[in-house]
C-alpha cells in the first residue's frame, strides 16, 4: 500500500523529486504537472508511467479525488506556490513546499519533522539547500548547549544555481538565516551563500560556525553533530564532514561537503538533492503516518499560518 | 593607441573599505575621519566606505568590524565637502535591505560585486539602486577568470539591469597590462557610450599603476586606488603614484599630488599594522591568480596549524576558489597539518 501523490513543477527538481519517488516504498508519484509542453521532467514523467500534463495546476487539479491524491509537492516558485497551496489545500491534500515561499512552517526532516507530524501540518516548507545543509548542525549544537549565534557559509557551483535562485539571492540569505533561528535554535542566524564557477564543477561545500553561550562542551557537541550527520546520511548517503568539529574559544566550526545521489541533478548538485531528498523523506513521513492512521488531515485550519 | 592629454579620469580610493581587509576591519572612527577629511581635501572624487566584504560583511566567516557600516557612514558622510562616498555590496552577502540602509545614511555609489561569471545575481540589487537614484556600477570580480568578450558579456547584463559604470576588478592582482587593454577595450565595444567603465587593481605583481593607466588608455574613466596602498593582498593601486604618473602623462584628474601625497604619508602610512608591501605570500596570490583579501587568513591559518601560508594559497588556486571562500581556508590549512603528520608517520 502507498500514498498516491502530485508533484507541481516539472523543472530539474521536480524531475529529481520524480526519480526519488518511484524508488520509494511509501509514495507513488501520479501526476507530474508542469506548464511548458517541451519541458523535459514532463517527457521523463510520461515515460515513467505518470499522468503528465503542461497545462497547469488546474488541469490535474479535478482528478485529484479520483486519484486518490493525498500529498502534493510543489516545486514551482514562490510567486506561484501561495495559489497552488490554496487549491491543493482545498482539496485536502498535504503540501510539501520546494519554493522559498514559506506560508507553512519551516521543516528539516533530522530537526522538527516529527514535531509537523504531532501537529498535522498542512503546509511545510523545505527552506532552502544552505539550510537543509545546515540548520542539522545548529540544531545538534543547539542540542547540548545555547547557541547565541549561528552563520553558515554555502558553496555551490554555478551551474547548479538556476535563474530563480539569481533573480533572488537575498531570498536564499533571508530564509536561511530565519531557518538556523527557527529551526536550528540559534539566537541570530545569518547565511552566505557563494557561487564557484570551477570546471568539473565542485561539490556543494557548507561551513557551519557557531557561537555557544559559555565555553562549548567539545566532548558532547561533537558526539551530537556526528549522531546527526548519521541522521542526514540516511536520506541523503553523499553529506559529510570534512573535518572534526574545529573549536576555537566558544566557536565551534563544522565544514560539510555534499554529493548528490545524480538522479536527474549531476552528483556535484548536492544543494539541490539535499532540498528532493529531505522533501521526499518529509513527503514518505506524511505517507506511513496516513497509513498507520495516525495521520490526518487538519479539518480547522486549512490555510496554513 | 590615443594621445593621453585628451584624457580625464575620476579617481576613488579603497583605503576605507578594501583598506580594512589589512586593518581586520578595525578601523577607528577618529581615523576614518581623518583619512576620509583629507581624501577630500586633495580632491579625491569619490571614496568607498564599507566593511572589507562590502554590506552585510560582518561575519565569523570574514571578521567582525569595530563599528556598523551604518556607524561609519553616518560619521564620516556629513564631513566632507566634495568627495562623494560609495559602498559596496555583493550579492550573497549584503542585501537590498543593507542597501537600504546605506541609502539613508547619504550614499552617493552603490558597487554591486559578483563574481566576473556571475553578473545574474546582481540583478535585484542594481534594480533597487537605480530605483534609489543611486550612481550605480557594476563590480565585476576576479576578472581575470573570464576572457574579454565574456567579461564584456557579463557587463552588458548589468547594464542592462541599470548599472551606469561596469568595473573590470582585478582582484587577483593577476592581469597583465595586455589583459587589461583587452578587457576594457571589449567592455567599450559592447557596453553604450554613456556607460562609463572603471578599473580596480592590486599590486600583486606591482602593475598597479601600469594596469590603471592602460585601462585609462583603453576607455576607463574611473581608476580605484588607495593612499599609500592600504587594500588586501599587496595593497591596490597606489594612488598618489598614480596621480603622479597621470600629471607626467598629462591625463587630468582632480588630485592635488601633494595633498594626496601627505594623506598617505601623514594619515594613512600611520594607521598601518604593518606595511603593505610585496611580501612572498601577495606575490604568489598575484602570479597564481588568487583572490587578494585570503592572505592573512593564509597566514593566521598557517601560524596556528604549523604549515606555510604559501601551500595554503596555492592550494587555494588550484581548488579554483573565488572571493567570499575564505572559510575553506581553515580546512586546507588542516589538511596540509594532516598531510604533514602522515609523512611524519609514514
Amino acid at each position: 500500500m502507498k500514498i498516491n501523490c502530485a508533484l507541481i513543477g516539472s523543472g530539474n527538481i521536480g524531475t529529481d523529486l520524480m526519480y526519488k519517488a518511484l524508488r520509494s516504498d511509501w509514495l507513488n508519484p501520479v501526476w507530474m504537472i508542469g506548464v511548458d509542453p517541451d519541458s523535459d521532467g514532463l517527457a521523463k514523467a510520461h515515460a515513467a508511467g505518470l499522468k503528465a500534463t503542461h497545462e497547469g495546476l488546474d488541469a490535474a487539479l479535478p482528478h485529484f479525488k479520483a486519484d486518490a491524491i493525498r500529498i502534493a509537492f510543489d516545486a514551482t516558485s514562490a510567486y506561484v506556490h501561495a495559489e497552488n497551496s490554496r487549491k491543493t489545500l482545498a482539496q485536502s491534500v498535504f503540501m510539501i513546499d520546494l519554493t522559498p515561499a514559506a506560508i507553512g512552517p519551516f521543516c528539516v526532516p533530522p530537526v522538527n519533522l516529527e514535531q509537523h507530524m504531532q501537529s498535522q501540518t498542512a503546509n511545510v516548507n523545505m527552506v532552502s539547500c544552505g539550510g537543509q545543509a545546515t540548520i542539522p548542525i545548529v540544531a545538534a549544537v543547539s542540542q547540548v548547549q545555547p547557541v547565541a549565534y549561528a552563520e553558515i557559509i554555502a558553496t555551490v557551483a554555478s551551474k547548479s544555481a538556476g535563474p530563480g535562485t539569481r533573480k533572488n539571492i537575498d531570498e536564499f540569505t533571508r530564509t536561511t538565516a530565519l531557518g538556523l533561528e527557527r529551526v536550528g535554535g540559534a539566537k541570530k542566524g545569518k547565511a552566505i551563500i557563494i557561487l564557484n564557477p570551477a570546471e568539473p564543477p565542485l561539490l556543494m561545500r557548507d561551513t557551519v560556525h557557531c557561537l555557544t553561550e559559555g565555553e562549548p562542551d567539545e566532548a558532547r557537541i561533537t558526539a551530537s553533530i556526528k549522531a546527526m550527520v548519521a541522521q542526514v546520511q540516511r536520506y541523503v548517503p553523499g553529506y559529510k564532514l570534512k573535518q572534526n568539529p574545529v573549536f576555537d574559544g566558544k566557536r565551534v566550526s563544522v565544514f560539510l561537503e555534499v554529493a548528490g545521489l545524480g538522479d536527474y541533478l549531476p552528483k556535484y548538485a548536492g544543494n539541490l538533492d539535499i532540498m528532493t531528498a529531505a522533501a521526499l523523506q518529509t513527503g514518505e513521513m506524511f505517507a506511513q503516518r496516513l497509513l498507520e492512521g495516525t495521520l490526518s488531515f487538519p479539518s480547522v485550519r486549512t490555510e496554513a499560518a | 593607441m590615443m594621445s593621453t592629454s585628451q584624457l580625464k579620469v575620476k579617481v576613488h580610493d579603497m583605503c576605507l573599505r578594501d583598506g580594512m581587509h589589512p586593518k581586520q576591519h578595525q578601523i577607528s572612527l577618529e581615523q576614518m575621519h581623518s583619512i576620509a577629511t583629507g581624501l577630500d581635501e586633495a580632491g579625491v572624487d569619490y571614496i568607498e566606505v564599507t566593511h572589507g566584504d562590502g554590506l552585510g560583511g560582518a561575519s565569523i566567516n570574514y571578521g567582525f568590524p569595530a563599528f556598523s557600516d551604518e556607524q561609519y557612514l553616518r560619521h564620516v558622510i556629513p564631513a566632507l565637502k566634495n568627495t562623494k562616498v560609495s559602498v559596496l555590496l555583493i550579492p550573497g552577502i549584503g542585501t537590498v535591505e543593507d542597501l537600504q540602509i546605506a541609502y539613508e545614511c547619504g550614499i552617493h555609489t552603490v558597487r554591486v560585486a559578483t563574481l566576473c561569471t556571475e553578473a545574474d545575481v546582481s540583478e535585484q540589487h542594481i534594480k533597487r539602486a537605480q530605483e534609489l537614484k543611486l550612481d550605480t556600477v557594476g563590480f565585476l570580480m576576479m576578472a581575470h577568470m573570464i576572457d574579454p568578450a565574456g567579461l564584456a558579456e557579463q557587463g552588458k547584463k548589468m547594464e542592462g539591469y541599470g548599472a551606469n559604470c561596469i568595473y573590470c576588478t582585478d582582484s587577483a592582482g593577476y592581469m597583465l597590462p595586455e589583459d587589461v587593454t583587452a578587457s576594457i577595450s571589449a567592455l567599450r565595444r559592447v557596453l553604450r557610450p554613456e556607460t562609463e567603465i572603471g578599473f580596480h587593481g592590486h599590486h600583486n605583481l606591482a602593475l598597479g599603476v601600469t594596469n590603471s593607466i592602460v585601462a585609462v588608455q583603453a576607455g576607463a574613466t574611473r581608476i580605484d586606488g588607495s593612499a599609500a596602498g592600504l587594500g588586501a593582498g599587496a595593497g591596490n593601486t597606489p594612488l598618489e603614484a598614480f596621480v603622479a604618473v597621470c600629471k607626467r602623462m598629462q591625463i587630468a584628474t582632480n588630485v592635488d599630488l601633494y595633498k594626496i601625497m601627505d594623506v598617505a604619508e601623514e594619515r594613512v602610512l600611520p594607521i598601518m599594522d604593518r606595511q603593505i608591501r610585496l611580501d612572498r605570500d601577495s606575490l604568489l596570490i598575484g602570479y597564481t591568480g588568487v583572490y587578494s583579501t585570503f592572505l592573512l587568513f593564509a597566514q593566521r591559518a598557517a601560524a596556528k596549524y604549523g604549515v606555510s601560508s604559501r601551500d595554503i594559497l596555492a592550494e587555494m588556486g588550484r581548488r579554483k576558489t573565488v572571493g567570499g571562500q575564505e572559510d575553506l581556508i581553515e580546512e586546507v590549512a588542516l589538511e596540509l597539518q594532516q598531510a604533514q603528520r602522515n609523512l611524519v608517520d609514514a
